[in-house]
């Protein structure tokens, strides 16, 4: 099957400064891929190429298999759905009368409009001028928007941001659905913490270019970073007999009844069956790497040059 | 055709419901009820004077007021719906730019016409009511004031649309709006009546007419003060271009070529703007 979105080698230059230099993204039908990296990174950029709204200086950009940014892309931009990053929508209008507006012109009809209020649970507030609403139902008018025409490929850009636990957690919740009903989902964020379990792939940008892509286990593959192991038990000598530290184990004692072990990927198993047999360990928890450690580890590779040494 | 319609609906509704247009309207009205009323006082008496000197005072007010208020409801347009983040989201929508750009141009200038309306017409109204209608040609007067001060309107709207498509900030097209207010309504003028005292009479007819056509304010000027119910009641312009050969037609066509031009720069500038 074709990608619904496949931006190969985009180069983006604003004046003198480049804010993307060789970019790839490939997106699927009910997929959902996690466009990661701090402010900066071209994250929105990358969204705009996509949306066909900036035309990149090299490489290629298709959207539902045109040209975004050609004279078919205005059809192709009817079969996306877009949340932009701070979008304040008319505070003069009410709920219902934006979403209907913006209803007008996808070509969509105002009843649709009046059933997605319904979905994102602001029928209650519909009547009332979004000047007098929170940030958590502005960004859920914004989702609601992004919905309109039944989109095939949702881009998001930062649709956590403002937002309380439980709206987040709602926001999840409608993107796993669509993922289910077969909607490519681009999910930009720069909050990496708790993004993990909602995404299937991740892209994580910095300074303009992929500084790595693929699932959480591919990634966690390539980085190489240590598992930790908490081991909490009584003893009097700590169960370090046979773990080989020193070969890909370091061991750090936190208190007289708690061990951590920072484990190389290889060594785990052999590590845990080691700590499992040993007397006096209660429990054990196994931690792999999480987003934040290995952006944190692809950022500074990218600074150090893979082989670790300064450029 | 319906996309445009809702955009321009959309801005008209903003419009009337930040009562933008009415305050305008109100605005309007009362001070052309003032100035009619009290604008023969100078000779001596309050109160409906004729019909000639009323356009002359009404004209010299819509002047100074309608190209401000048209730069003022126009100069967000664009650079507005970016700070807001609207812009992004409308361009990602399935719309092309002279679409969205022609549906809020037509919606602002509903709105900028209706405000006219209302408030000349209103004033029209009251006059007619003190017995000022049964002077002779007093309706067509006012239509013909109405009719212009729309069309003088359109063309600072237009100016407004020009600047707001190519500004970066807000603030700096308000401050762009303001200058090209002072300088065309003010300025312009005194510049004008300065070069032609300075070269005392020895400027070619038509080099002035020129340089009057070159402003649509004094297009609008010489519109309202060239005409045969202005004859008794001039100054300062007026009195020139009493002999000047520029029918009525021809200053609509102006007036209207001036609108089509600075929004024709407004869809050249939008278009170029990087989003």
């Amino acid at each position: 099957m074709s990608a619904l979105l496949a931006i190969r080698g985009a180069e983006a230059r604003f004046g003198p400064v480049k804010a993307l230099r060789g970019l790839d993204l490939e997106v699927r039908a009910g997929e959902v891929v996690g466009l990661l990296g701090h402010n900066g990174a071209g994250k929105t950029t990358t969204l705009k190429l996509a949306l066909g709204l900036l035309r990149p200086q090299a490489g290629s950009v298709r959207l539902l298999g045109v040209d975004p940014a050609g004279r078919q892309g205005r059809r192709a931009r009817a079969r996306v759905g877009f949340l932009p990053e701070n979008v304040s929508f008319y505070d003069m209008l009410t709920g219902r009368e934006v979403l209907r507006y913006l209803a007008r012109l996808k070509r969509r009809p105002a009843a649709e409009a009046d059933r997605l209020l319904e979905r994102v649970g602001l029928a209650h507030a519909a009547d009332r001028r979004v000047r007098t609403w929170s940030k958590g139902m502005r960004q859920r008018l914004g989702l609601a928007q992004a919905l309109l025409g039944r989109p095939e490929l949702l881009l998001l850009d930062e649709p956590t941001v403002g937002l309380d636990p439980v709206a987040t957690a709602e926001l999840y919740a409608t993107i796993g659905r669509l993922r289910g009903e077969g909607v490519g989902v681009v999910l930009c964020s720069h909050v990496l913490a708790g993004i993990e379990r909602h995404i299937d792939r991740c892209v994580i940008v910095g300074h303009g270019r992929v500084l790595a892509a693929g699932t959480l286990e591919e990634l966690r593959a390539r980085a190489r970073l240590p598992i930790r192991i908490r081991a909490r038990g009584r003893w009097h000598e700590p169960p370090l007999q046979g773990l080989g530290e020193g070969e890909g184990v370091v061991a750090r004692r936190l208190n007289g009844h708690q061990l951590e072990l920072d484990v190389a990927p290889e060594r785990k198993l052999a590590v845990l069956r080691a700590l499992a047999a040993a007397p006096g360990v209660e429990d054990l928890d196994v931690r792999p790497p999480g987003l934040e450690t290995l952006y944190a580890h692809f950022d500074a590779m990218l600074h150090r040059g893979p082989d670790g040494e300064a450029p | 055709m319906r996309v445009l319609a809702a955009i321009a609906a959309k801005e008209l509704r903003d419009g009337l419901r930040n009562r933008w247009a009415l305050s305008i309207a109100l605005g309007l009205a009362l001070l052309a009820l003032v100035i009619a009323w009290f604008g023969p006082a100078a000779s001596g008496k309050v109160g409906f004077a004729s019909l000639g000197a009323t356009v002359v005072s009404l004209a010299s007010l819509a002047v100074f007021l309608v190209p401000l208020v048209a730069l003022l409801l126009g100069y967000e347009a664009v650079v507005g719906e970016a700070e807001r983040g609207t812009l992004l989201l409308l361009l990602a929508y399935p719309l092309s730019r002279p679409l969205l750009l022609a549906g809020k141009f037509a919606g602002h200038a509903l709105l900028l016409a209706a405000a006219v309306a209302v408030g000349l017409g209103g004033a029209a109204l009251v006059l007619a009511a003190t017995g000022a209608a049964e002077a002779e040609g007093f309706w067509a007067a006012f239509g013909r004031l109405v009719g212009s001060t729309a069309l003088l309107g359109w063309a600072f709207l237009a100016l407004a649309y020009a600047i707001s498509a190519g500004a970066r900030e807000k603030g700096r097209a308000a401050a762009l709006a303001l200058a090209a207010w002072l300088g065309l309504v003010l300025v312009y003028d005194l510049l004008l009546l300065g070069a032609l005292v300075a070269a005392a009479g020895r400027v070619p007819a038509w080099l002035f007419e020129a340089l009057l056509v070159a402003n649509p304010a004094d297009a609008f000027r010489v519109l309202n003060l060239g005409g045969e119910a202005a004859r008794e009641a001039l100054g300062g312009l007026g009195g020139l271009v009493h002999g000047a050969a520029l029918s009525p037609a021809l200053l609509v066509s102006v007036l209207l070529a001036w609108t089509a031009l600075l929004l024709g720069l407004a869809f050249w500038r939008f278009a170029r703007r990087p989003v």
